[in-house]
């Protein structure tokens, strides 16, 4: 007789293969229904008529004739919707205008229709009478002293402020100045620290406007089921936050929302906040008791889409002759634009980076964020930290040369180690700092290169090579600003042992689906094929904050991982009790319940799961889980360890520049970042290289070019992102520090890798040629500029409100 | 009023008959019309090559054309690429070398990557990344998908 040996099954991990995305083959395939594709039967098309004018008080709005258009089912103005609620951070910033318009952007009026074509029409029906008002085109303008406010308190008929009843919103009680938000930090005694400085430098940064340009433009579906009910299909990163806040807005229960995500055509942060057209859909869908579907072109795209914040920064920085820094003093005036969103909140981290990426013993930090007739700012991807750090990782290249140090001693010098708690509170716990600056500088020769390229600096010749390092810090455990900071999973387990993982962690392009499921068969010894992730609809997930900080696969993660171990102590249980074995000598492997020493198999976990499910007390595998990071919430002083992990990296770019043309190419970017571990060596590659290429466009090549309150340029023929021949040889690296409270040593990284490309750019632009440029971008006509003394040093005299 | 034109042309292998507006531009029929949703709106201005398609064999925008301008031709958008066993390791290329994120540029990608492949069998990374050029990407910093289609281009060798 021919018997077979028993099979042994080993514990092949799946942590840190090269797992593919799931979702790809049908991507690649054209077969993935974004919002743009979807069609909900009924549905009208809609679009929104918005301001033609900067800064004007609407006079009249006449929308007889685009009702009067055949086709057209509903026509809005503000006057129509006399319940509209103020939406945003600071509830400045009503949907629909009536009485003012405060940027090109501001929607005046909304048609539905039954055709993209008719709203259109109807659109150029529409008459609108303005008296304009001055503009403020920049955040300097809007702290002069008798500036004209964007949000004037409105007046009772004899021309004093109303009086309103407190905590009214902005929208309504207007406000007396045009500081939009301050934040004031400090630690140690700066006036102390700045006596003991050996050197001292201080200069203005200007950080310019550039916006998220998502491949998929933004688009919503909102419609009123038979129930009263609404149903959004909507592309936003927070469907929680967003069920909760229509609600408010609507006046109805949150349990008559119902959000669901459609593969979303990238993210990036844009979709973090609840903007007007959302609104505005859903009161066209109420008004026509149809489904209403809008969707931006490429240029409303550009004009109407949150942008980064453009920062005017004034740093003063010192430190003693034998390289240890003494003190940071920071003064920075963000352009809010018109209306408040979650771009007046970076400050939060920009202060992070300034207390805490190096060791400095005083940090004394002010930011102001001031109303002007720009296009607001919203949040993106790094989120105020490649602000802060064009500044910081610069100065510490001129402290360096002040003091005759080599920049990477320097940085060695002051960088922070495991177990440091930062003056703002910030405990590093897992922190392989060093060893990505030590990594990247090993791998880029960038000593030898830095002292290469600055002796060749007068050699012949119009090309000048050059290179610069910079690091950064940037939470990658969460980060706690709302309430909780926590992600639910559900997992149940069929019986064929395939999993259905529910979480509420959003996919926005970066791969969460994948990593999850494979922190999930990690501990149930399966094959990604075996898991089907549900993430998408509110009526099923469980709650999450949002897909924003870097925080899906550290929270969503170890989520995910909570649910997998409890199913699997409820399988390796009844396997025990089953087959008459003791449940610590079991582990699940390649789909079998194994004896974990010798990985002999006893019993297909499918047959076992059959087993539970039709038994006489039958049973299923069905599990929850909740994780809410250690982390707390910042205290009044802006002081608390607001993340429960913190990732680092170090970067080291090298440029060609060419003196000629002031072309700067970017030819070799050699980073090295700290992940806690490497989970998916590919997604984690593939945010890497594209974090790279997003802050070379940074860097080099995105501009939205704001001229007195209009967008010059809202298309990408005059907007550059980066093109595939331009991109950098890019050596990428991880440092694994096992993170203790990482899903299995994991820490966040989704917006690390483009945080120090234009700082570490700026600094390989001087070793080259001996010019340093302290505004961005470094477009060629400001780098010829610059090269030949013609480029003014931006210069803001720090500045603070009383 | 607008005014109508009968066009015919061949879609992914199939004949079309149809009276299209005159100001409608292709990729609003490939999407409105007929019904494909594959080829991307990303611009309407042949700036970023979501909209690729194959147009009597070359690529082009199909943004940019109107539908008339179909008339007589032959039309293969990424759903007709389903048929072809080169394309078909093309869009595996694409997967297993995590050239896709969010996958909005990644029919116009495969697009004009298969047309690569068919014209320019033994390019190189240079020549793939020219050939890329006119198809912008804001998810992957373009390193992985030009893996994908060297190696797929290795792959026929």
């Amino acid at each position: 007789m021919n018997v077979a040996e028993k099979p042994v099954i080993t514990a092949e991990s799946l942590i840190g293969q090269r797992i593919q995305k799931k979702d790809a083959p049908e991507k690649a395939a054209g077969k993935t229904r974004y919002i743009q594709d979807m069609i909900v039967p009924g549905m009208l098309h809609a679009k929104i008529l918005r301001s033609s004018r900067v800064h004007a008080k609407i006079k009249s709005i006449d929308t007889s004739a685009a009702k009067a258009l055949p086709g057209v089912h509903v026509v809005l103005t503000a006057a129509d919707v006399p319940d509209q609620q103020p939406i945003g951070v600071a509830r400045d910033h009503l949907p629909l205008k009536g009485e003012r318009v405060r940027s090109l952007r501001d929607e005046i009026a909304a048609v539905a229709a039954d055709s993209e074509e008719i709203a259109e029409a109807a659109l150029r029906l529409i008459r609108v009478e303005y008296e304009d008002l001055p503009i403020i085109a920049t955040p300097e303008d809007a702290i002069k002293p008798g500036a004209p406010l964007i949000h004037p308190a409105p007046l009772d008929a004899e021309g004093r402020p109303q009086a309103l009843p407190p905590k009214t919103p902005i929208a309504f009680a207007g406000k007396a100045d045009n500081i939009a938000m301050r934040f004031d930090y400090t630690h140690g005694d700066i006036t102390q620290a700045e006596a003991e400085s050996d050197v001292v430098v201080e200069d203005t940064f200007q950080l310019h406007y550039v916006t998220h340009c998502c491949m998929g433009v933004s688009g919503v579906i909102a419609e009123f089921d038979a129930s009263g009910n609404l149903l959004m299909y909507s592309n936003t990163q927070v469907p929680f936050l967003h069920k909760r806040e229509f609600a408010e807005y609507l006046s109805i229960d949150p349990s008559r929302v119902r959000i669901i995500q459609p593969p979303i055509g990238g993210g990036f942060g844009s979709k973090l906040d609840i903007y007007p057209f959302e609104v505005i859909s859903i009161f066209l869908a109420r008004a026509a008791k149809r489904p209403v579907k809008m969707v931006f072109t490429r240029e409303e795209e550009f004009l109407a889409s949150p942008t980064r914040q453009p920062v005017l920064l004034t740093l003063r920085s010192g430190c003693r002759k034998d390289g240890t820094l003494t003190f940071r003093q920071v003064h920075t005036l963000h352009d809010n634009g018109a209306y408040t969103s979650w771009g007046a909140t970076t400050p939060f981290v920009m202060m992070q980076t300034f207390s805490s990426l190096y060791r400095v013993p005083a940090c004394d930090y002010h930011t102001t964020v001031v109303y002007t007739n720009n296009p607001y700012a919203g949040s993106f991807r790094g989120y105020g930290n490649l602000q802060a750090t064009f500044a910081i990782e610069q100065h510490m290249d001129m402290l360096a040369e002040k003091i005759g140090m080599d920049p990477l001693d320097f940085r060695m010098k002051n960088a922070q180690d495991a177990g440091e708690v930062t003056g703002q509170g910030m405990s590093f716990k897992s922190c392989g700092f060093k060893e990505c600056l030590t990594t990247a500088a090993d791998r880029s020769d960038y000593r030898k290169k830095h002292a290469d390229n600055l002796a060749n600096r007068d050699a012949p010749g119009p090309v000048k090579r050059g290179v610069g390092i910079a690091s950064m810090l940037h939470v990658g455990g969460g980060a706690k600003i709302y309430p909780s900071d926590g992600c639910g999973t559900i997992l149940k387990l069929d019986d064929f042992a395939n999993v259905t993982l529910i979480t509420g962690a959003s996919e926005i392009g970066q791969g969460s689906e994948t990593v999850l499921s494979q922190l999930v068969c990690e501990e149930l010894g399966l094959p990604i094929s075996a898991v089907t992730v549900v993430n998408n609809d509110t009526a099923i997930t469980p709650w999450d904050v949002g897909v924003h900080a870097s925080r899906t696969t550290f929270i969503a993660g170890n989520s995910a991982i909570g649910a997998a171990r409890k199913a699997k102590a409820k399988i390796v249980a009844a396997a025990a009790k089953k087959h008459g074995c003791d449940e610590a000598a079991l582990d699940l492997r390649g789909g079998f319940v194994v004896v974990a020493e010798t990985g002999e198999p006893v019993v297909e976990l499918a047959r076992l799961m059959r087993n539970l499910h039709f038994s006489d007390k039958a049973e299923l595998v069905m599990t929850t889980f909740y994780y809410e990071p250690p982390s707390v919430h910042q205290d009044k002083a802006f002081k608390g360890d607001v993340s429960a992990a913190y990732a680092w990296a170090a970067q080291v770019v090298e440029v060609e520049v060419d003196t000629d043309t002031g072309i700067v190419k970017m030819t070799k970017v050699t980073g090295t970042h700290d992940v806690g571990r490497v989970l998916n060596r590919l997604g984690l590659e593939g945010q890497i290289e594209g974090g790279v290429v997003m802050g070379q466009g940074y860097a080099l090549t995105e501009n939205l070019i704001v001229e007195n309150g209009i967008t010059r340029n809202p298309n990408f023929r005059d907007y550059k992102l980066v093109t595939a021949p331009e991109i950098p040889e890019m050596d990428i690296t991880f440092v694994e520090s096992m993170d203790g409270e990482g899903p299995q040593g994991a820490k966040g990284v989704g917006e690390a890798p483009s945080i120090c490309i234009a700082a570490a750019a700026a600094n390989a632009i001087y070793n080259a040629t001996g010019v340093r440029i302290f505004g961005l971008p470094f477009t060629p006509e400001a780098v010829y500029r610059a090269l030949r003394g013609a480029a003014p040093k931006p210069l803001w005299q720090a500045w603070k409100p009383e | 009023m607008s005014l109508k034109h009968d066009i015919e042309f061949t879609l992914n292998g199939v004949t079309q008959r149809l009276a299209v507006d005159v100001t409608m531009n292709a990729l609003d029929m490939l999407r409105d019309v007929v019904g494909l949703t594959g080829t991307k709106y990303g611009c309407g201005e042949g700036e970023c090559g979501a909209c690729t398609i194959r147009v009597d064999g070359e690529t082009r925008n199909s943004c940019l054309m109107f539908a008339v301008d179909f008339d007589g031709r032959d039309i293969v958008t990424i759903e007709g690429l389903a048929a072809d066993p080169k394309a078909d390791a093309l869009r595996e290329s694409f997967v297993e070398h995590g050239a896709v994120q969010c996958g909005f540029c990644t029919p116009g990608m495969v697009m004009q990557a298969s047309h690569i492949l068919d014209t320019h069998p033994d390019a190189d990374a240079e020549a793939i990344k020219r050939g890329l050029e006119g198809n912008l990407c804001r998810c992957t910093g373009y390193k992985k998908i030009v893996d994908a289609v060297e190696s797929a281009c290795c792959g026929g060798r």
